[in-house]
């Protein structure tokens, strides 16, 4: 399991029995949102499950990486789940719920194509809402440590005495 | 008398800044037998203290105390609170640096005779020359170990060296190698070779690249001729009525404000920092600031023009192995105006890991364009491109009085607009970067704007006339005899080259000038 992504004791079944679909990628319950496949869930405390679900399909429509998982974009978007953050974060998520439903869908989760939810975005591309979430995503996903290896990135080496007897000068197909 | 020093000890030469300037100065005056008492502003870090993380490395190290930015540069949008990056900690900018070493080209001492009026710049010939230099960037090689000088031999090429020479050799670049090195290459040398870590920019681990941090400031230490002093935050200068300089005021790790008397005082608090103490000096007798008779403190900075190429390859690269600046092609470094623009530029591979990548890539970008590039990190091959930008007065730094710093003092503020000479070379620049990894089979290239500025320049420039600038030769002020400025804001144009080796020989130079004029007893 990996930090903050606590599954709370719920069995999958018990998970899945008690949630309702949030959207194609989604369930959500009472103080969680999980993967459609119970592969991973994350404790909701102050904002609405529904909310942080919409957050972290946000997030991965901001940096699309399809073969980086739903978790970690959980991850790098938990930290709005505070008092501080939640008014703004609601707020934020309630307006993108409100471009959907202009555009005839009942919210943004239940946009099926990613360049539909992406036009709603690029209308809000210079708000504060999104530069917050843009912005924090810079470094919530991309300096997660466990991230790094899906995009071959081997972070430290000094431990490893360097790449001198490990392929620095490796390359093969020039 | 030996170290420590006694604050009213006022036959000291005190030196604010301990960087590759400030560091030099201090160790080659306290070797002369000079006493030195050294302030800097950040705490001692050592290579077993650096993180090789990105971010973790950025908090330990930069420079981040508040500032501000305007004019039209794209780090003013992207960046505001962050016009350079560069380090605050003893050894400055110098522990951050790649090591590339590079003289100046005999024409860039001259460029307003060489390049003529360019519009809108203000250029201007260094009182001094190549000729004049040799010698002194012959002691600063030797000092810094710099590859592919004296006998040393030039470092091994890595994955990104061997793209970025494939690439340069199809496109008929002829000047291409693995660069002149401020790294150990050798078991020969004292200490430990390079060994491939990547990191060089969050401080070398086993020291292989200079620093003064460890390579000057020990040795100077163990002389017992000079006195570190860290965390040692400078405010401002202190005069008597005869417009000498007689102290300087700092606040202390513990918060404490206290003065430093000094017979002498060298400014080397890099080029944002250095017209900013000058300019927080001012007084009855220096209205404008201290040395600023001319109002030539804070203007004319430079920031040399900059981009990166970076480019996506069928198969991997893994650029982020071995050092950062592993070669260098310097064809397009020359004076050839047919080109669309004065001055030249130099072409250095350059890695980022991918925490950066994310930050510097595109800054602002987002969407399915920004993914799938950084999709293709494993892929990458990066170049950073480093050429002379035009000195214009109204590019300068100011004290901004609307923002005090954690002291109370005032920030400084970066205003910098690209000149059309700095928008034509950097076109050429990315056009010639995106052919040379074209060359090579990339499936996509990424023309990616400039950082925070690591080269900051001339902010305090040398002139022969003092009413063009603020120091002399000896990088002496014009309006006061006993202070120096011993750092990059002394450089009168930026030239095309890293501007390391160049601030290291002036401070060797000043170094043996200012311990002659103490022992002639003119200082």
């Amino acid at each position: 399991m990996k930090d903050g992504t606590p599954q709370k004791g719920l069995t999958r079944r018990e998970l899945l029995s008690r949630s309702m679909a949030a959207g194609a990628s989604f369930v959500v319950g009472a103080g969680y949102v999980a993967s459609t496949d119970a592969a991973w869930a994350m404790e909701s405390t102050v904002l609405k499950p529904e909310t942080m679900a919409t957050l972290i399909q946000m997030a991965r429509d901001i940096y699309p990486h399809d073969h980086v998982g739903d978790e970690f974009y959980a991850i790098a978007v938990k930290g709005y789940d505070t008092e501080e953050a939640a008014e703004g974060i609601e707020a934020g998520i309630a307006g993108l719920n409100a471009a959907a439903q202009d555009k005839g869908y009942g919210d943004y989760l239940s946009m099926g194509w990613e360049r539909d939810r992406v036009d709603i975005l690029r209308g809000m591309e210079d708000s504060a809402f999104f530069q917050q979430i843009r912005g924090g995503l810079v470094t919530g996903l991309y300096n997660q440590k466990a991230v790094w290896p899906l995009f071959g990135y081997e972070g430290e080496s000094f431990s490893k005495g360097g790449y001198i007897n490990r392929g620095f000068n490796d390359i093969n197909w020039l | 008398m030996t170290a420590p020093f006694d604050l009213n000890d006022d036959s000291v030469v005190v030196v604010i800044g301990t960087g590759a300037g400030g560091g030099t100065l201090a160790n080659e005056l306290a070797q002369k037998g000079v006493s030195v008492v050294s302030l800097e502003a950040g705490a001692w870090h050592t290579p077993d203290d650096f993180v090789q993380d990105e971010w973790a490395s950025f908090g330990q190290l930069a420079w981040l105390d508040a500032r501000t930015t305007s004019g039209d540069w794209r780090v003013s949008r992207d960046f505001a609170g962050l016009p350079a990056w560069i380090v605050k900690s003893v050894g400055g900018s110098a522990v951050h640096w790649a090591g590339a070493s590079l003289r100046f080209q005999p024409h860039e001492w001259k460029a307003k005779t060489t390049y003529g009026e360019v519009e809108g710049a203000s250029l201007l010939d260094w009182p001094i020359d190549g000729e004049e230099m040799d010698p002194w960037y012959t002691k600063a090689e030797d000092k810094l170990h710099v590859t592919r000088t004296g006998e040393r031999p030039g470092l091994p090429g890595n994955n990104n060296f061997k793209v970025l020479e494939a690439g340069a050799k199809k496109l008929g670049y002829e000047n291409v190698h693995t660069g002149r090195m401020a790294i150990k290459s050798s078991e020969d040398a004292d200490g430990v070779p390079c060994q491939q870590l990547g990191f060089c920019f969050q401080g070398c681990k086993v020291a292989a690249k200079w620093s003064p941090s460890y390579d000057e400031l020990p040795d100077a230490i163990e002389t017992g001729n000079l006195e570190l002093r860290t965390q040692a935050h400078v405010q401002r200068i202190e005069h008597d009525d005869s417009g000498k300089v007689t102290g300087v005021v700092y606040v202390d790790a513990e918060g404490n404000e206290q003065v430093q008397k000094a017979r002498v005082v060298a400014v080397a608090g890099n080029s944002i920092e250095s017209p900013r103490i000058l300019l927080n000096s001012a007084s009855e007798m220096f209205p404008d600031g201290l040395a600023n008779s001319s109002g030539q403190v804070g203007r004319n900075y430079m920031r040399h023009m900059t981009g990166s190429v970076y480019a996506v390859f069928e198969q991997p690269v893994r650029m982020w192995r071995g050092t950062t600046m592993a070669g260098i092609i310097t064809d397009e470094s020359g004076h050839d105006p047919s080109r669309g623009f004065v001055g030249g530029y130099e072409m250095e591979t350059l890695s980022i890991g991918l925490p950066f990548m994310a930050a510097f890539l595109d800054p602002g970008g987002w969407g399915r364009e920004f993914a799938s590039a950084m999709d293709g990190y494993e892929n990458m091959a990066g170049m950073w491109l480093v050429g002379e930008d035009m000195p214009q007065e109204t590019n300068r730094v100011t004290l901004n009085m609307d923002v005090k710093d954690q002291y109370g003092m005032p920030v400084a503020n970066v205003h910098f607009d690209d000149h059309p000479n700095d928008i034509a070379m950097r076109n050429h620049a990315y056009q010639q970067g995106e052919a040379i990894y074209n060359a090579v089979g990339a499936t996509r290239t990424f023309p990616t704007p400039p950082y925070p500025s690591t080269h900051n320049l001339g902010t305090n420039r040398m002139s022969e006339d003092p009413a063009d600038g603020v120091v002399n030769k000896w990088g002496q002020t014009h309006d006061v005899p006993n202070l120096f400025v011993s750092d990059g804001s002394q450089f009168t144009t930026g030239a095309a080259e890293n501007p390391t080796l160049t601030i290291v020989a002036l401070a060797i130079r000043q170094a043996d000038h200012i311990a002659a004029e103490l022992a002639s007893g003119n200082l």
